[in-house]
């Protein structure tokens, strides 16, 4: 039974990282309805900037804080100059573009820092953890729920959060009060590319650093996302804790390790095909 | 009397086309010929994507899967039931359809980027799929299957070179690419293939003139896949060796890659899709081992930029403008 906890445990240290990719993608597609392929390379990349930059002698907290900015400018640059002359080109360009961004993320990450395996430190010092929980374990639920309510306050609190729900909501009308609905996509892109830096630099000190460290990850965001209702974030954090100890659970006592992925492969298309609004999505109703 | 004059410089092209591609396996070494083979099988397979995504408007970020269960189909077959490489052919195409079909199933209630999405999680799934112990006793688990590469039938020497095997699969391939794209043409220009452009471009009208929509879209999944596995298995035969690292994710954006430079909507396309993903990255990984992905993250995005309609819709519009040039 001890096993079976410890499971449960690290499946919801998990769950929390892929709450987090699951809420950047969230964020890109509340606002532009694309899903963001590129997500874990920029991910990737960045946790190689805070690397690069704890090497260079930074103390922890500033190479992530220092991280964090960057990868906002990065996001939005990257919406203002790839992604803005696209805004209403058909879905599959968009989705051809994004899948450039990811070959180009990857690139550049394997040939800025090499393809070597790299240790990524933890900011939480080992000795205040528990039997089930590790404090790295601790310390990445904390930061994932620290977020969420920085998020949600966001949101809800601030004029440039309104903004931001409104542009996402009827672009079209929030144009008619003189909201700058594109400069809003981009904050979205920022955000995104922030949250995603913070899930890199939390999943990294467990699965050590390489260019092609998210490539499952994303995969097990976008199950969360799905899972949750891609429009909800709170419906994507739960989402994820639920991806994050099915996989654990099914992994250690069903299926063996080896088809890890595969759960995420049957998960996506059994939301998409049976429940494409997720556990907490709103239903989506057009006409035609 | 211009158009006859045209399709008279056609035909003689095309056996001037014809010949080259008859002699040039005689003409280089034996590494090139097995490179131009590959070329071959790629254009296949990108066929097989671009029937889906450019003709259909399905996405699929997921081809590669079905090139590998061609493959492994072929290898299979060879390996443990002593069938003629030239027979499973065939049978990996029906393979392949099936598999097609039963992604395709769900595809149906899945648009734009729902399907690219559960696509792209076949495609990341899949080498991890063909480790499995439970079927490590036909597949060879991680270690893969070894084949050995057919004999020629015949043999004879021309400029010096005989016929050894990698030029008989350079033939054979070339035979069954000949075969496939006459299918693929025959299947796209007449009334099936209006109605796949249909449900690409309207989908609603498209139903209310009275397609199928169900049927044409699921069809065309298994006959696309049907179509990349063709080709798969021919990679397995040509390459003699199959194992699940060789099916990565990369092999899907390859060929998508392929798709969008040769052009989508187009059959002639796929030729130049295959010449692009075989040789660019040759010529790019001198220069670094990262280079060749970056190349092509920056083309698919400037090609989205300046020529969405690939090579084939820059000859188009080339010659577009020679003919109004002439005429006037």
């Amino acid at each position: 039974m001890e096993g079976f906890w410890l499971q449960v445990f690290s499946g919801l240290a998990n769950g929390s990282i892929y709450g987090s990719v699951g809420l950047a993608l969230v964020m890109i597609y509340r606002s532009t309805h694309h899903l963001n392929f590129a997500q874990g390379e920029m991910a990737t990349f960045s946790t190689f900037v805070a690397w690069w930059l704890i090497h260079q002698g930074w103390p922890y907290w500033g190479a992530f804080f220092a991280t964090l900015a960057l990868s906002f400018i990065g996001g939005v640059l990257i919406q203002r100059v790839v992604l803005r002359p696209l805004e209403r080109a058909p879905v599959l360009t968009n989705v051809i573009v994004l899948i450039g961004l990811l070959l180009i993320f990857n690139a550049m990450s394997g040939w800025l820092f090499d393809f070597n395996i790299k240790v990524f430190p933890s900011p939480f010092a080992d000795g205040w953890g528990t039997k089930y929980f590790s404090a790295h374990q601790f310390g990445t639920v904390g930061v994932l729920l620290v977020m969420l309510l920085a998020l949600f306050a966001f949101f809800r609190f601030t004029s440039i959060g309104l903004a931001m729900r409104a542009a996402a909501q009827n672009p079209d009308s929030a144009r008619l009060v003189g909201i700058r609905v594109s400069w809003m996509l981009a904050l979205g892109w920022g955000l995104a590319a922030v949250i995603g830096a913070v899930a890199g630099m939390m999943i990294a000190p467990v699965v050590f650093l390489d260019p092609n460290m998210m490539l499952g990850i994303l995969l097990y965001g976008f199950a969360a996302a799905l899972l949750g209702g891609i429009d909800n974030p709170w419906g994507v954090v739960i989402g994820g804790f639920i991806v994050g100890v099915l996989e654990n659970v099914l992994g250690a006592y069903v299926i063996g390790t080896e088809l890890k992925l595969t759960v995420a492969l049957v998960l996506i298309v059994a939301t998409l095909t049976l429940r494409p609004d997720g556990l907490f999505g709103k239903k989506v109703v057009t006409r035609v | 009397m211009n158009k006859r004059i045209d399709r008279k410089w056609l035909w003689i092209g095309g056996a001037l086309v014809l010949v080259a591609l008859l002699l040039l396996p005689f003409l280089v070494k034996n590494y090139r010929v097995f490179q131009f083979t590959l070329v071959i099988i790629y254009a296949v397979a990108i066929l097989g994507l671009n029937i889906l995504t450019g003709f259909n408007g399905q996405f699929s970020l997921g081809h590669g899967a079905f090139y590998a269960f061609g493959a492994y189909t072929a290898a299979i077959l060879i390996d443990r039931f002593g069938v003629p490489y030239w027979a499973t052919l065939p049978l990996a195409f029906v393979v392949c359809f099936v598999f097609g079909l039963l992604v395709g199933f769900p595809a149906l209630r899945l648009a734009g980027h729902y399907l690219a999405l559960a696509t792209y999680a076949l495609a990341i799934a899949v080498p991890q799929l063909l480790k499995y112990k439970g079927i490590a006793e036909w597949t060879g688990g991680v270690q893969g299957i070894v084949l050995l590469k057919p004999d020629p039938p015949f043999s004879f020497r021309l400029f010096g070179q005989p016929l050894n095997s990698d030029r008989w699969l350079y033939f054979f391939c070339l035979a069954v690419a000949a075969i496939m794209f006459l299918l693929a043409w025959n299947l796209l220009r007449g009334r099936v293939g209006r109605a796949l452009v249909a449900i690409r471009d309207h989908p609603i009208a498209a139903t209310a003139m009275g397609v199928n929509l169900p049927a044409f879209k699921s069809l065309t999944f298994g006959t696309s896949a049907g179509f990349t596995g063709v080709a798969g298995a021919m990679g397995g035969i040509v390459v003699a060796f199959v194992s699940p690292d060789s099916f990565t994710f990369a092999l899907s954006i390859f060929l998508l890659v392929g798709a969008v430079v040769g052009g989508l909507a187009s059959i002639g396309g796929a030729i130049f899709g295959g010449i692009f993903i075989q040789f660019v990255p040759n010529i790019a990984d001198a220069m670094s081992k990262s280079a060749p992905a970056a190349i092509y993250g920056v083309l698919l995005i400037l090609l989205m930029y300046v020529l969405p309609t690939g090579v084939m819709g820059g000859l188009r519009k080339l010659r577009g403008r020679w003919r109004a040039r002439t005429a006037g």
